[in-house]
């Protein structure tokens, strides 16, 4: 093979994913000047953003006008239980507010307040009615608006192109090479800088609300050149999937039903949530039905229900319901809306969802309460990058979105997400374009580089025989599922890793059957290669954390430690080409930072007051 | 309710295909995506279809089954008799690439040559301002989630190919929701007549009864739209106050 003959394209800046992060990664790049590509797997507008519901979180102020940057920063920091980077959360929630702002102005229409200002409603986690939304299909809104935006904005856009493994320039970032899946053909990058918008791995699962796209690529192309993952034993089970029917089991059911009311009952109409309020929230949480009731009439002073506990919190709560025998009867716990607010209303601000249950379920969420249960959701951890820069320790690789870490800690609050996107996209435009205009040349391509991705990925469809990709998928989810769950052990996770390597070994055997044009079969053993090495890194985590925070719960390890509360677990690929699982403490914290996490709510709240807006 | 089903799905590309016959075990609440997937992890590894979020939200799982144009993953198997066959094409007025996916890219250049929003100032607090029920009605169409089944419903598209003359019912609500968004100050009126074809629509509402999203496509943005041409073009009283007064957008 010669690679002069492959199909070569030459961008400053290639943005590989195009949900919400990308798209807005591309559209800054392109604003700074970049010369800009961004390829997706799917077709644009798809991601999996589409699918967010609640909203994007943003101290606008709007619907409570005590509601301030700084608080937000605190909220965000107390949900991800003190392991957050710090910087990233501060520019996130100081930033957070512009972005929805400059998205409105490129045509999002979010439900306003009564004076026509954008409306915020309420979340878990949040102090206060934070999350700007389009009734419960705010993810729809932000994909278009970004894609209706970025399309006149002079990025080339390649659709259903699947990237394969990144080009390296001795140490820095050189390009990538990708297939077409509408040919099957094999076509290359020529890139300055790329930055991985990726999302998350949620198909390692298999109860999950992700999509056929969550495969971890971007965590396995960064580990494969060299970039260092981190904390990925976070990993966050929303406590309210879909548990029936089966064949739906996992898709999101939004905590805006809990926003904007609904409660969780167990099989003896018990609102367990009052039983489960850990201490650290204990100060700014309804202890009782009455307290909630108010909060719900709309009175300032009362506090929020359990209910609205951050999502770890919830899905164990949850878990722990269906443990002791107090489940719904497929295995959940009862969300009830029906008997909070009327139908019209219902059908007003959630009406995604009283479709899908209506459609899906068979089930009118007006009259009858929703049976929910924990889906794999979403990666707290991901591959670790500058703060400010979004730059990883590959030189020109950049990440942001899902798939990079730092910003959420251990447990991300919901509406982060979106916002995340939008401010981190951001950065990670301007980071790359920066550093793309301090070098000096295209750095070289090289060709046995090129050979050898392309021999990776049809190896599979050449074999004579072999195994079927979506068997080792299934199995794969299965071992993740049961070995590395919601809660952990050592000796699952044990079993879990060596299940994995077995998992390895037919891997090196996959056949897909077909020719190379559009074939799913394909596709999917290309993704498992991606899941196999994500899921490892999980698991490897997951047994170095010996502590339960967040998202990573060990039964043998109950409660957070203080050994732990300073360290995150780092992972790279060593020389020898074996998972390298460290310990990496942190440094302390910048003290004003310090302050604001940890201050008592009253009293950071006066002080905002006194300095002012 | 487990039962073995038949099905019969095109299998083929741009030179030519066939409908094909599997079967599969269908289990109680699965939608024809469920069983499309499970024929494709058992027997026909290779078999394209596109999906992503099998909730309803992406509008990637388009296809005819049984002869209407549907979401895969929105279509449940007890829908139809136990007995009956389920037939699934790809959609019929776009190039096929294979089997039940098709080429879409028109669409992708339609709404490109769409004039995007021009918003005004924003006031002098830095926010914009909007009511609800101004914004109530651009809020329909900005449900669609572009799942394209109206473009292949349409009969201008679909039976008179016409698509270089009409941007289909898609981009009409896209249009409608920038004609009507209360910051836009652009004016799409000469375009929408001229260019995207509002013209050519001839309110048959095919287009409303396959949205997904049941969004009221013809009554609520097409109609509208054709007015506002109307108003512009051929009411002798608006053509004279534009006349006297200048073009001003309503």
């Amino acid at each position: 093979m010669d690679i002069k003959d492959l199909k070569t394209h030459e961008y400053e800046v290639v943005v590989v994913g195009a949900g919400g992060a990308g798209l807005r990664a591309a559209i800054e790049c392109s604003a700074q000047g970049m010369k800009t590509a961004l390829i997706c797997k799917s077709l644009l507008g798809k991601a999996h953003t589409v699918m967010a519901e609640g909203g994007m979180a943003a101290a606008l102020g709007n619907v409570d006008t005590r509601d301030h940057w700084k608080v937000h920063f605190r909220d965000t920091m107390r949900g991800g239980k003190f392991l957050n980077v710090w910087r990233m959360a501060e520019l996130h929630a100081q930033q957070a507010p512009d972005r929805v702002r400059e998205l409105e102005e490129w045509g999002a229409v979010f439900d306003r307040t009564k004076d026509g200002l954008i409306n915020q409603r309420n979340f878990g986690g949040h102090r206060y009615p934070r999350l700007a939304h389009v009734g419960d299909r705010t993810g729809l809104e932000m994909i278009r608006t970004l894609q209706d935006y970025g399309v006149h904005q002079g990025i080339d856009v390649f659709m259903e192109y699947a990237v394969l493994d990144l080009i390296k320039d001795g140490g820095q970032v050189a390009g990538l090479v990708a297939m077409i899946s509408d040919t099957g053909e094999f076509v290359v990058f020529k890139a300055k800088a790329v930055i991985f918008a990726t999302g998350g791995a949620g198909k390692a699962w298999k109860v999950t609300s992700n999509s056929w796209e969550y495969t971890g690529d971007g965590y396995a192309m960064a580990y494969e050149a060299g970039a260092e993952l981190m904390d990925l034993e976070f990993t966050q089970f929303h406590p309210t999937g879909m548990v029936w029917p089966p064949s739906v089991a996992g898709i999101l059911v939004t905590e805006g039903v809990r926003g904007e009311g609904g409660i969780l009952t167990n099989s003896e109409g018990r609102r367990f949530m009052f039983d489960n309020i850990p201490a650290r929230f204990a100060s700014e949480t309804a202890p009782d039905e009455a307290e909630a009731d108010r909060w719900l009439a709309g009175d300032k002073n009362a506090r929020r229900p359990a209910e609205l506990l951050t999502r770890d919190v919830v899905a164990r709560a949850i878990m722990k319901e269906v443990k002791e025998g107090r489940g719904s009867p497929h295995g959940g716990a009862f969300l009830d809306i029906a008997t909070r607010r009327d139908g019209e209303y219902i059908k007003k601000k959630l009406p995604s969802m009283f479709h899908q249950f209506k459609v899906l379920a068979e089930l009118d969420i007006t009259k009858q309460p929703m049976e929910v249960g924990p889906t794999l959701h979403y990666f707290m951890g991901g591959i670790r990058v500058d703060a400010d820069s979004q730059m990883t320790n590959v030189p020109g690789l950049f990440a942001c979105g899902e798939c990079s870490a730092g910003m959420h800690g251990a447990n991300r609050l919901g509406g982060n997400s979106l916002s995340d996107l939008l401010v981190f996209g951001k950065l990670a435009g301007v980071g790359a374009s920066d550093y793309c205009r301090g070098l000096d040349a295209m750095p070289t391509l090289d060709a046995d580089q090129v050979i050898s991705i392309i021999r990776n990925a049809t190896s599979i469809l050449n074999r004579e025989q072999g195994e079927n990709p979506y068997l080792i998928h299934d199995d794969l989810r299965d071992t993740m599922q049961t070995k590395v769950g919601i809660v952990r052990a050592e000796t699952e996770i044990m079993e879990g890793i060596e299940a994995l390597e077995q998992l390895k070994k037919r891997y090196q055997q996959v056949k897909a059957d077909g020719a190379s044009q559009y074939n799913p079969g394909w596709h999917e053993a290309l993704s498992v290669r991606n899941l196999l090495i994500t899921s490892e890194a999980v698991a490897r985590a997951a047994l170095l954390r010996k502590e339960s925070r967040g998202g990573h719960t060990r039964l043998d390890y109950e409660g957070e430690r203080e050994e732990w509360s300073n360290a995150n677990v780092v992972i790279s690929k060593g020389s020898d080409g074996e998972m390298q699982v460290n310990r990496v403490e942190r440094g302390d914290p910048p003290e004003h930072l310090k302050k604001i996490a940890y201050a008592e709510l009253s009293e950071l709240e006066s002080t905002i007051k006194i300095e002012g807006k | 309710m487990s039962e073995v089903r038949e099905f019969k799905i095109w299998r083929g590309n741009s030179s030519g295909g066939a409908m094909v016959a599997y079967q599969t075990q269908v289990d109680e609440g699965m939608v024809v995506l469920d069983a499309i997937h499970k024929i494709q992890a058992e027997s026909a590894g290779d078999m394209a279809v596109r999906w992503n979020c099998k909730a309803g939200k992406c509008g990637s799982c388009s296809m005819e089954i049984n002869g209407m144009p549907k979401l895969a993953c929105m279509t449940r198997m007890n829908d139809y008799q136990p007995n009956e066959v389920i037939n699934c094409r790809p959609m019929k007025s776009f190039p096929v690439i294979k089997d039940l996916v098709t080429d879409v890219s028109w669409n992708y250049q339609q709404n490109k040559k769409i004039t995007p929003l021009k918003p005004k100032a924003r006031d002098k607090d830095g926010n914009y301002r909007m009511m609800q029920e101004d914004v109530d009605r651009i809020q329909e169409f900005r449900k669609c989630i572009e799942c394209y089944l109206c473009q292949n419903t349409c009969h201008v598209i679909r039976d008179h190919q016409q698509e270089s003359r009409f941007v289909g019912p898609r981009f009409m609500i896209r249009l409608a929701s920038l004609e009507m968004h209360p910051l836009d100050t652009a004016d799409r009126i000469p375009a929408i007549k001229n260019e995207y074809g509002s013209g050519l629509c001839n309110i048959t509402k095919c287009c409303t009864a396959v949205c997904p999203e049941h969004i009221q496509i013809t009554d609520n943005a097409i109609i509208p739209l054709k007015e506002r041409v109307v108003d512009r073009y051929y009411d002798p009283i608006m053509w004279i106050k534009r006349k006297l007064f200048s073009a001003k957008k309503n």
